[in-house]
């Protein structure tokens, strides 16, 4: 017996409990991906029941269908080219108004519609009654009231999804009336496109019209293309009413469509709200908003949560992260005794452990972040930290929610690009939220702090905590005004309208958590995963090939193997600890030497030597550039092949990096304050590049490492003349 | 009486809105919201900077920049607020 399957597409505006429904609907029985070619998410779930197989689409949270949003776009293109069996309008009871603009455009545009009257344990708290059938009959589509937080009128919903797809309803478009001016301009249109016959199956004639009214580009240069003729004809009518309406209305068309819209949504709602002013309660939210976004506590609040947000992340993200990086330490060990020495095993070893280790580490942090960000967001406190911090942000092109981004990526020394770019998630302006990715990565990750670490102990001993501080603050400085630099020049154009709402405050439910930090999660591993792989055998093949010539890797070989049968006598014979001790320590500084000469003579090594003529500008020396060549491929990687290559200075042996580079006369203040410069600013590591990539684009990803080196050379080169 | 902006208007005071001038991406982003000629509407509060506004109306709370608010203009209503 096969099933008989129906598409439900959810639509609904932002804060309106959609995904909750949805989460309340299909369970676990979701899948994310992506709409082709653009970063809005694509969430599908499914539901078996009564020999029909319900299959949800949530589109992406609008409060219209205009063409100015990816998020808008992608919600319209679905209901115009895939034409869902049925549109459930996910309202928010509580303004019930303004939801209904959504709604009425998805009846223009014909699909069969169901509201699910939502959060109407909200309304009926309010001491608000909706007549919800006097709406149904109105509207002529079926009505349900819903609490989907609680999962209340999920049963009721889904018969009438039943049902109704039982009558298999026909696309019909609503007509509503746009006045005297519009309404014949509107008939003149219709007519021309009838006549035309231009994709009457795909859109209505009427909203054609209409969206030419509303200047709608993306319509507009449908039409242009395939039929030019017509499209002269509609934009004619289209000019000549739009004149009419600025000389004797002082106004234009868009504005009056909302009008009437808004017009027709009142008449709708006559007798169907009713409020019982006397029992009407100043929302609890206004209370708490009092306090939250009061001119100083709402700011010392604010800094407490997004502080404790940071510590809490990477404090439960790092006991995961040790028994990840401890298990992936072990394979690698088992791997080293079981193989002998060989290509095979340090590709395994370096290239593939290291790869899935650098990628699954990211993992806990990535998952802890966005419960909390989820939290943030769902309770709808992100929206008052955006509202509070805008002012600040704005100056420099960004936005307000550009906050969490920097915080998460380092803006309290310690933290990580990667959830930083992923946190970025939650700006809905794409500039501003493109500027925000490009500019995270100049904030003080925990990768790049030993490398501060190191050198302020080796420099400036007594001044460590000002030096690590200042650095901070450089990141800070640099990523703002960069963001300025970028919104001004390539990024350019004026600020993504702010209007945002502000949601009352709600607790969030767990399932809601859960579900998105688990979807998030396994997209990272999923799109990330397989690329970084890649990368990361790349960048081994660059520092092991070529390899070494054998007769000079056979002079170490040789000479470690003789130490090592020395050692073996020495612990067999007698107890003279301290030549043993000895002995194992020159058979220590060999194994290095010899990991060296092999660095140096791969392609890596050698790229650093031939840069060190530009890089000498900075005071690095082409030790340094491998170094950071290395650092490509994680930030953590740059002190240890530091201390690979300065293995090679045997007159003080078992002195640590730290003496190494204390000793050695080539390297001043002036130098050590140049790299720390160029450490925190240069090219994001491999990691962070792909999740730039995927949320947004390669070409963005490898803007952010050409660009990125550029700027952290030219400031270290400038502090290292000024300097010295 | 006098239109202002509601950059004039004090936290708590109610207004009806008179005219948009807005075009464009944040002229249809403001009406998609609900504000329009007619709509009655009350500033809940301002950010601690003193930009952006919250706004209530149509029973949600919204809030815009300055600049942008600066696009509307309001008739206050001199009716003392409820609460």
């Amino acid at each position: 017996m096969s099933q008989q399957t129906i598409k439900v597409a959810l639509a609904g505006n932002p804060n309106s409990g959609k995904t909750t429904l949805f989460n309340a609907l299909t369970g676990a029985h979701q899948q994310v991906g992506n709409y082709p070619g653009i970063t809005v998410e694509k969430k599908e779930g499914f539901l078996e029941l009564n020999g029909y197989s319900l299959h949800f689409i949530d589109l992406p949270g609008t409060y219209s269908l205009t063409a100015y949003s990816q998020e808008e776009l992608v919600a319209r293109n679905f209901l115009v080219h895939e034409r869902p069996d049925l549109v459930v309008d996910v309202i928010n009871a509580n303004s019930l108004e303004r939801n209904l603009y959504l709604a009425i455009q998805i009846l223009e545009l014909g699909a069969p519609l169901i509201l699910a009257l939502n959060m109407m344990d909200e309304v009926r708290a309010q001491g608000i009654n909706i007549n919800s059938s006097l709406l149904s009959k109105r509207l002529g589509v079926p009505v349900v009231e819903t609490v989907a937080r609680q999962g209340l009128g999920k049963k009721m919903l889904v018969q009438t999804i039943l049902k109704t797809a039982q009558q298999s309803p026909q696309w019909k478009p609503l007509t509503i009336s746009y006045g005297p001016d519009l309404d014949p301009a509107i008939q003149e249109m219709v007519a021309h496109i009838q006549e035309a016959n231009f994709q009457t199956n795909t859109y209505p004639p009427r909203w054609l019209a209409l969206k030419f009214l509303e200047n709608d580009e993306e319509i507009k240069s449908i039409v242009l293309k395939e039929n030019p003729a017509l499209y002269k004809k509609i934009e004619q009518i289209h000019k000549t009413v739009s004149d009419h309406c600025e000389q004797t209305l002082n106004t234009y068309p868009e504005a009056i469509i909302a009008d009437y819209r808004y017009g027709f949504i009142s008449s709708l709602l006559k007798d169907v709200v009713k409020k019982n002013t006397h029992t009407e309660r100043i929302a609890i939210s206004d209370q708490i908003d009092k306090v939250l976004t009061h001119k100083v506590m709402g700011p010392i609040f604010m800094f407490l949560v997004l502080y404790g947000v940071y510590k809490l992340t990477f404090f439960l993200g790092e006991y995961p992260l040790h028994w990840l990086n401890a298990f992936f330490d072990f394979i690698a060990l088992t791997i080293d005794r079981l193989l002998p020495a060989g290509l095979l095993k340090s590709l395994l070893i370096s290239g593939v452990i290291g790869g899935v280790g650098g990628v699954i580490s990211f993992v806990p942090l990535i998952a802890v972040m966005f419960l909390f960000l989820s939290f943030l967001e769902d309770s709808g406190y992100m929206a008052r930290v955006a509202y509070m911090l805008d002012r600040i942000f704005r100056f420099f092109g960004l936005h307000g929610s550009s906050i969490m981004p920097f915080i998460i990526s380092g803006g309290i020394a310690g933290g990580c690009a990667v959830p930083g770019v992923m946190a970025a998630r939650t700006l809905r302006s794409p500039k501003e939220k493109l500027a925000t990715i490009l500019t995270v990565p100049f904030m003080t990750c925990g990768a790049k702090l030993p490398v501060f670490i190191l050198l302020t102990g080796i420099f400036f001993p007594t001044q460590k905590a000002f030096v690590l501080f200042s650095i901070s603050m450089l990141g800070w400085v640099v990523a703002l005004f960069v963001a300025k630099f970028l919104r001004s020049t390539i990024i350019r154009g004026p600020a993504t309208p702010f209007v945002m709402e502000l949601p009352p405050y709600r607790l969030p439910t767990w399932q809601g958590l859960l579900i998105h930090s688990w979807e998030k999660t396994w997209m990272y591993l999923k799109k990330a995963g397989t690329v970084i792989l890649g990368i990361s055998i790349f960048i081994w093949f660059l520092m092991t090939f070529p390899t070494l010539p054998q007769h000079q890797a056979l002079t170490y070989l040789k000479q470690i193997k003789q130490l090592e049968l020395k050692i073996q006598q020495l612990s067999n014979k007698s107890k003279n600890t301290e030549l043993l001790a000895k002995l194992k320590q020159k058979q220590k500084t060999l194994v290095q030497q010899l990991k060296r000469e092999k660095l140096l003579h791969s392609f890596a090594g050698r790229l650093g030597k031939s840069l060190e003529k530009f890089t000498q500008l900075a005071g690095f020396d082409w030790k340094i550039n491998i170094a950071l060549l290395g650092g490509f491929a994680a930030k953590e990687v740059i002190i240890s092949t530091l201390g690979t290559v300065y293995s090679l200075d045997t007159s003080n042996e078992g002195a640590n990096l730290a003496a190494k580079i204390q000793k050695d006369p080539s390297w001043t203040k002036a130098k050590a304050i140049a790299l720390m410069i160029f450490v925190l600013l240069y090219a994001p590591c491999m990691v962070t590049i792909v999740t730039i990539a995927k949320e947004e684009s390669w070409l963005w990803a490898g803007f952010s490492l050409v660009f990125n080196t550029i700027v952290a050379f030219a400031l270290s080169s400038l502090a290292y003349q000024l300097l010295s | 009486m006098e239109l202002k902006s509601i950059r004039q208007l004090k936290i708590n005071q109610k207004a009806i809105i008179k005219h948009i001038k807005a075009r464009g991406e944040l002229g249809r982003r403001i009406r998609d919201m609900g504000l329009l000629p007619g709509t009655e509407i009350q500033i809940v509060g301002r950010a601690p900077l003193k930009d952006p506004v919250a706004l209530r109306l149509k029973g949600f709370t919204l809030t815009l920049r300055n600049n942008e608010a600066d696009y509307i203009l309001v008739e206050e209503l001199d009716v003392p607020t409820d609460y």
